[in-house]
C-alpha cells in the first residue's frame, strides 16, 4: 500500500505539474473513506458496492471527466478517520470526499473540513446536528437525518396502527438515541404514549435481559438498532416467544436489506421506516437493485443506496459545473442544490443545511420469491429533516438524545 | 417473582456460555502463564467454522464437534509452532496472541464477509418453556445444561485422572513437575489443544443465541478476562464460579441498574485485583 500510494502521489504531481495539465484534463480525485476491518465492515463493503456500481454504469466518467477514486480505510475509528482525511486532502489533492461511514466518524472530522475547505458527502453518516445547529457549510448530506425518517413513522404509528402505549428499545448510541427521540416526539404529539425505554450497550453479549423487562401490555415494541443488532435482537425476541405477541416495529437498519438476507420468520412482520427500500416500485429502482444483484448477489440496503445516492450527487454537481470541480466553491454550491427529480428514491432536493428533502417509506417485511423483502405499504412524499415542526423552533430545541424529548409517560 | 425466575435463568444461560469460553482460557493461563489473547478469536472461528458445517448440510451437533476440532487443531499447532519458541517471554507471548486474533479476525472477514450471520438452532430446541406465566427459551436451558456437563467432564478429567494430575502439578509448581519427569512440553500442547477445543465448542453453542459478526471476538475477550481474574487462574471451580457470577451480574445489572450497563462488569473486577489479587475463588496456594 505505501508503495502504491508513493506512485499515485508520483502520477498526481507529474501531471499537476507537466505543460499538458489543465483543469478539465485530469481525473476528479475522490476520497473514499470507507471501513474495511472491523465490526463495521459489512457496511464498508456495502459503501464500495454502490459507489463502485454508480462509476461502472458510467464508464468511470462523471461530466466527462475521469474519476480516480482512492479508497482509504478509517477501520472505524474516529481518531484513524481524521488522519485519513488529513492524507486523502494534503497527500492525494482529492477534490471532494465519499465519506465516512459512521457518526462518529462524520463528527471527528468536522472541524477538520470546514479549515480545510473540502467537499463533504456523506453517503451513511446520519447525526442530526451535522445538519442542523451545527452545520458544516462543506458538508451535504446523500441520506437521510437520524429522526428525519422516524418521525414520520412515530406519527403512522399512532394514527395508522391507532397504538396507544409503545416501549423502546435501542443501542445506546448516538444513532439510536436520535432515532428514537425522532419516533418519541411525533408518536407523543399525537396522542400516543411511551412508556418504557431501555438502552443496550452497542456490543452487548445477550438481549435476553431486556427482553424479558418489556412489558409485556405494550401495544408494539420500537426497536432502534444497527449494524449486526437487528439480527441478534429479533432472533431472540422470538426465541423468547414474544413475535406474533407483541408486534416490532423497527427503525431503518434493525430489519436492513444488509442484514435481512440473513434473517429468518423471525422479521417477517416487521414494520419499519426508512429513506429507501429494494422493493420500492419504480423503474429506476427495479434497474439498480437488478443491477446490485447481478454484481453482488444481494439486495442494496442503507449502505449500498446511500454511496450509490452519493456518487449521483457527486455526477450532478460535477455536470452543473462543467466539470469544473476546481472552483471549490461553484462546486460545493452546486452539491448542495442537488435536485433530483425522481430517481430510484423519488424526488430529492437538498434544504439549505445541506440535508435532502426526501420520500419516506413505510415498509413491512415479506417473504415474496423465497426471499424477505422491505415490502413498500406507504410513501409518505417530501420530509424534511424538520417534519411538519418550523425549523426555528426546531432548532431552538437541544439535539436529540437518549433524555430529550423527555419521557413524561414512563411506567414504572 | 417471573421477573426474577426468568432473568435468573437468563444469567445461568449466559454463565453457561461463559463458563465454556473461560474455562479453556483459565487452564492455559494457569498453566501456561500465557493471557492468550487469541481465546476470543477462537470462540468466533468456532463459531463461523460451525457454520460453514452446517451450511454444508450436517447436523447441529455435527457441527459443534467440527467447531471443537478445528479449533483445537488450530490451537494445537499455534502452541508449537509459535509460543512454544517464546517459552517464557511472557510479554512477547502475550503480543504474539495478540497479533494472531488479529489475523483472524480479518482471515475470518474475508472468508465469511463481514455480513452478520445467526447459527440456526437445532430444531429440537427451538420454541420455549412456560414458565409462570412467562417464557424462556428452550436452547438456552439447554445451553446451561450442557455447560454444567462439561464442567463435570473437566473436573473428571482433572480430578480423576493421570493426565489432569499432571495438569494439576503443573499448574501448583511447574519446576518441580518437570523435575519430577512429567512431559511438560506435550502437556501443554495438550491443554492448549484442550482450551481452544472449548472456545471453539462454545462459539458453536452460542451462535444460535449470539450469532456470528467481525467483532464477536473481541466482544467475548473481556468477558474470559473478568472471569478469569475473578475466578483465579488455573481453577476450574473458579471458572465456574466466576462465569455464573459474572452471568447472574450482568443480566441483573443491566435490568436492574441500566445506567450501569457498561461497568458493572468492571467494578467487580477492580475489588478482585485490589483485594484478592489471586481471585475471588481461588484455590489456597
Amino acid at each position: 500500500m505505501p508503495m502504491r500510494a508513493a506512485l499515485i502521489l508520483l502520477a498526481a504531481l507529474a501531471l499537476a505539474s507537466g505543460p499538458g495539465s489543465a483543469a478539465g484534463k485530469d481525473p476528479v480525485r475522490v476520497g473514499f473513506l470507507t471501513v474495511n476491518s472491523g465490526a463495521l465492515a459489512a457496511g464498508g463493503r456495502q459503501m464500495h458496492e454502490g459507489l463502485t456500481l454508480y462509476l461502472k454504469q458510467h464508464g468511470n466518467k462523471l461530466a466527462g471527466r475521469d474519476i480516480e477514486v482512492i479508497t482509504l480505510d478509517t477501520a472505524g475509528q474516529p481518531a484513524t478517520t481524521r488522519t485519513r482525511t488529513q492524507e486523502a486532502v494534503e497527500r492525494y489533492n482529492v477534490h471532494v470526499i465519499i465519506g465516512p461511514l459512521a457518526a462518529f466518524e462524520a463528527l471527528a472530522i468536522n472541524d477538520y473540513v470546514r479549515q480545510a475547505k473540502v467537499p463533504v458527502i456523506s453517503p451513511s453518516a446520519a447525526a442530526e446536528d451535522l445538519t442542523q445547529r451545527n452545520p458544516n457549510p462543506w458538508f451535504v448530506r446523500a441520506v437521510g437525518s437520524s429522526a428525519q425518517f422516524n418521525q414520520p413513522f412515530g406519527e403512522y404509528a399512532a394514527k395508522t396502527l391507532k397504538y396507544k402505549r409503545i416501549a423502546t428499545i435501542g443501542d445506546d448510541f448516538a444513532f439510536g438515541h436520535e432515532t428514537t427521540a425522532g419516533f418519541q416526539r411525533t408518536f407523543e404529539d399525537n396522542g400516543g404514549k411511551v412508556v418504557q425505554k431501555l438502552w443496550s450497550p452497542l456490543n452487548v453479549a445477550d438481549y435476553g435481559s431486556y427482553i424479558a423487562q418489556i412489558k409485556p401490555d405494550v401495544d408494539a415494541v420500537y426497536a432502534s438498532f444497527a449494524g449486526a443488532n437487528g439480527l441478534r435482537f429479533l432472533r431472540q425476541y422470538a426465541e423468547y416467544g414474544l413475535k406474533g405477541k407483541v408486534p416490532v416495529l423497527g427503525n431503518m437498519t434493525t430489519v436492513d436489506e444488509g442484514i435481512l438476507k440473513n434473517m429468518g420468520d423471525e422479521a417477517v412482520g416487521v414494520v419499519s421506516s426508512g429513506w429507501y427500500s429494494a422493493a420500492i416500485d419504480n423503474p429506476d429502482n427495479r434497474k439498480f437493485v437488478e443491477a446490485v444483484r447481478a454484481a453482488y448477489g444481494a439486495d442494496p440496503g442503507y449502505y449500498t443506496a446511500g454511496a450509490y445516492t452519493a456518487a449521483m450527487f457527486l455526477d450532478l454537481a460535477l455536470q452543473k459545473v462543467k466539470g469544473k470541480v476546481e472552483d471549490k466553491e461553484a462546486f460545493m454550491k452546486a452539491l448542495r442544490s442537488v435536485h433530483v427529480e425522481n430517481g430510484f428514491r423519488g424526488p430529492i432536493r437538498i434544504d439549505e443545511y445541506g440535508n435532502p428533502v426526501l420520500n419516506v417509506y413505510i415498509r413491512k417485511v415479506e417473504r415474496k420469491d423465497g426471499r424477505l423483502q422491505n415490502t413498500v405499504i406507504q410513501t409518505v412524499p417530501d420530509v424534511s429533516q424538520f417534519w411538519k415542526y418550523q425549523p426555528k423552533e426546531f432548532l431552538a430545541q437541544p439535539v436529540y438524545s437518549r433524555d430529550f424529548p423527555p419521557a413524561k409517560h414512563l411506567e414504572p | 417473582m417471573r421477573f426474577w425466575l426468568v432473568q435468573s435463568l437468563n444469567g445461568l444461560a449466559l454463565g453457561g456460555l461463559l463458563f465454556l469460553l473461560s474455562s479453556g482460557f483459565s487452564l492455559i493461563f494457569g498453566l501456561m502463564r500465557v493471557a492468550n489473547l487469541t481465546h476470543g478469536a477462537y470462540f468466533m472461528l468456532g463459531a463461523y467454522v460451525g457454520l460453514s458445517v452446517l451450511n454444508a448440510g450436517y447436523g447441529f451437533w455435527v457441527a459443534v464437534a467440527a467447531g471443537a476440532a478445528a479449533i483445537a487443531l488450530l490451537g494445537g499447532v499455534l502452541e508449537r509452532v509459535l509460543l512454544r519458541k517464546l517459552s517464557g517471554r511472557t510479554l512477547s507471548q502475550v503480543l504474539v496472541t495478540l497479533g494472531i486474533a488479529f489475523i483472524i479476525s480479518d482471515a475470518s472477514l474475508l472468508v465469511w464477509s463481514g455480513d452478520p450471520m445467526p447459527l440456526p438452532m437445532p430444531p429440537s430446541l427451538t420454541g420455549a418453556v412456560a414458565i409462570f406465566g412467562g417464557y424462556f427459551p428452550r436452547y438456552r436451558l439447554a445451553v446451561v445444561g450442557i455447560s454444567l456437563l462439561v464442567a463435570v467432564l473437566l473436573w473428571l478429567l482433572l480430578e480423576r485422572t493421570r493426565v489432569g494430575a499432571m495438569i494439576r502439578a503443573g499448574v501448583d509448581d511447574m519446576e518441580m513437575a518437570r523435575a519430577l519427569g512429567i512431559p511438560v512440553p506435550r502437556l501443554f500442547t495438550a491443554v492448549f489443544c484442550l482450551g481452544a477445543a472449548l472456545a471453539g465448542m462454545g462459539g458453536v453453542l452460542g451462535g444460535p443465541i449470539l450469532s456470528v459478526y467481525p467483532g464477536l471476538d473481541m466482544d467475548m475477550l473481556p468477558l474470559a478476562l473478568i472471569v478469569l481474574i475473578l475466578g483465579g487462574a488455573g481453577s476450574l471451580p473458579g471458572a465456574l464460579l466466576g462465569s455464573f457470577f459474572i452471568g447472574f451480574l450482568y443480566t441483573f445489572g443491566q435490568a436492574l441498574l441500566p445506567d450501569l450497563a457498561y461497568v458493572i462488569l468492571f467494578l467487580p473486577m477492580v475489588a478482585a485485583i485490589a483485594l484478592r489479587p489471586k481471585g475471588l475463588f481461588a484455590r489456597a496456594a
